[in-house]
């Protein structure tokens, strides 16, 4: 493989490679209880509580916008009750967990990759180290299962916000008639869809955490290398999302016929 | 005791160690010294397993740090303490959440058996008083100390200091050398001090190694390096740059 190295693609390999061993190790730690509960719940707090007002105004603008676009196109063939039901299954399975985690990425995976940066050229990562601590114990641990448990929360919270403001735009202000559209609504959202988003928003959490911590470990020294790091932890989780999101979309869909969800 | 056995680092194309080889004694206190960039800092972190050297060995105790794994370094870790020279502390936490940090994470502890150790390790470093500051709140010469009060409160066997006078005024200099002999002399822990202020090796160390174009130069007490008439460590010595 010698003749990949200085090459981008070498690169990109080791990178690849370099994070699936964070990510084993993350694992082997995490399942043998090496972190400390107090620190996975203060993640819990910074990831899920602190991103409550960019993930309610996302979700609620989203189901607006949504339900207001499908139903100026429903409308031209009569088929105005039909919004809601679009939105819900749109909200579910795509748009809340696929925009959630794009827009916590951008809020917690570059203060992961910034924060993490920063102790490495501080000499913090390897006071850590002395003091007989394993960086990916004590940081990468608690990270990874808070975004874990809170990017599912915030997708589900996304998803209930973005089809209430889609009601509240439908039926308040282009005139839909709600019984019909809730009863639509109900027929073609299935449980399945929930579901889909709620896996998806998992992954996607996992994605985030590594992602940021990886560019954070690994950034090089000085400020411009911390800055470097908190863009590409940005760029390359929201990049991964988006390509994860085509792939998860047709096994999950298709793991739902096989089992008749 | 401590066995460096053979050492070559490079950096790149850049060689920063070649063949180096010596030994500390339990309880003995060694100064490192040498031109900056000269890679002392290097070595230290190469004793304490935090770089993977190219070539050659480490014995901490008889075993070979440099074929073990992080996580099997962190057992050996637990004999050493290290002040950094930026210090290092963790800016998230208080004084006393530093100074604090090795026993909640390997001792069990209540917080008050932690909260007297932690003013412990304060008042054996003159910062008593200080537990509720936050790093950004001290000096540079506090940050030294709380440093030096977290890398000992564990009371290990080897403490490594990383250049602990550079960037302080002479008074503050005097002081943390008294400091590193104190700690020296009362927890009895062998040494290791990276320096290149010279005053401060003579006072801290009973035995010097100089480091000069990536290999030992001279290895002897501070008094036959003081008294050298080798022309390398009478520069160094005396002071003198390059004509």
């Amino acid at each position: 493989m010698n003749f990949l190295a200085g090459t981008w693609l070498g690169e990109w390999l080791t990178g690849l490679g370099r994070i699936t061993l964070l990510a084993r190790e993350t694992i082997a730690s995490a399942l043998t209880f090496r972190f400390s509960r107090r620190d996975v719940l203060y993640q819990i707090y910074f990831i899920g509580i602190k991103s409550q007002s960019v993930v309610l105004v996302t979700g609620a603008f989203t189901g607006m916008v949504l339900a207001a676009q499908t139903y100026f196109q429903f409308h031209k063939v009569k088929m105005d009750t039909a919004t809601l039901a679009v939105v819900s299954v749109s909200m579910c399975s795509e748009l809340g967990p696929v925009l959630t985690a794009l827009m916590v990425s951008g809020r917690v995976g570059a203060a992961i990759a910034a924060e993490l940066g920063t102790m490495r050229v501080t000499e913090q990562i390897d006071a850590l180290r002395t003091l007989a601590t394993h960086p990916v114990d004590y940081l990468v641990v608690p990270r990874l299962i808070a975004s874990n448990i809170a990017l599912p929360l915030l997708t589900v919270e996304s998803m209930a916000v973005g089809i209430a403001a889609s009601y509240v735009v439908g039926v308040g202000l282009l005139g839909i008639e709600p019984t019909y559209a809730w009863w639509n609504m109900l027929k073609y959202s299935h449980n399945s869809d929930v579901m889909i988003g709620i896996i998806k928003s998992f992954v996607y959490g996992g994605i985030i955490a590594l992602i940021g911590c990886y560019k954070g470990l690994s950034c090089s020294v000085g400020a411009e290398g911390v800055g470097r790091a908190t863009t590409e932890a940005v760029v390359y989780s929201s990049i991964t999302i988006l390509v994860c999101n085509f792939f998860l979309t047709l096994v999950l869909e298709q793991l739902c016929v096989i089992f008749g969800l | 005791m401590i066995e460096v056995r053979g050492l070559n680092k490079s950096f790149g194309a850049q060689p920063v160690l070649e063949n180096v080889s010596f030994h500390i004694e339990n309880g003995e206190s060694v100064a490192i010294i040498g031109r900056s960039g000269g890679g002392k800092s290097v070595l230290l972190k190469h004793i304490i397993g935090l770089l993977q050297p190219d070539a050659g060995a480490v014995l901490v105790d008889g075993e070979n740090i440099v074929a073990m794994n992080e996580r099997q370094l962190l057992r050996v870790r637990r004999k050493f303490g290290m002040v950094f020279q930026g210090a290092a502390l963790f800016d998230s936490m208080t004084v006393a959440e530093n100074v604090a940090f090795g026993l909640r994470r390997h001792e069990h502890l209540t917080e008050a058996e932690i909260a007297k150790r932690v003013a412990a390790a304060l008042d054996m470093v003159d910062l008593p008083g200080t537990e509720d500051k936050n790093p950004a709140e001290l000096s540079g010469g506090m940050r030294k100390r709380v440093g030096l009060a977290r890398a000992i409160i564990y009371e290990p066997q080897i403490v490594l200091y990383d250049e602990p006078t550079t960037g302080l005024d002479p008074i503050v200099s005097d002081s943390i050398d008294k400091l590193i002999i104190r700690v020296r002399d009362h927890l009895k822990v062998t040494s290791i001090v990276v320096t290149h202020d010279m005053r401060s090796a003579r006072r801290v160390g009973n035995h010097v190694l100089m480091l000069h174009e990536r290999k030992i130069h001279a290895n002897c007490t501070p008094e036959a390096l003081f008294a050298s008439t080798d022309p390398v460590v009478r520069q160094f010595v005396d002071g003198v740059a390059d004509p």
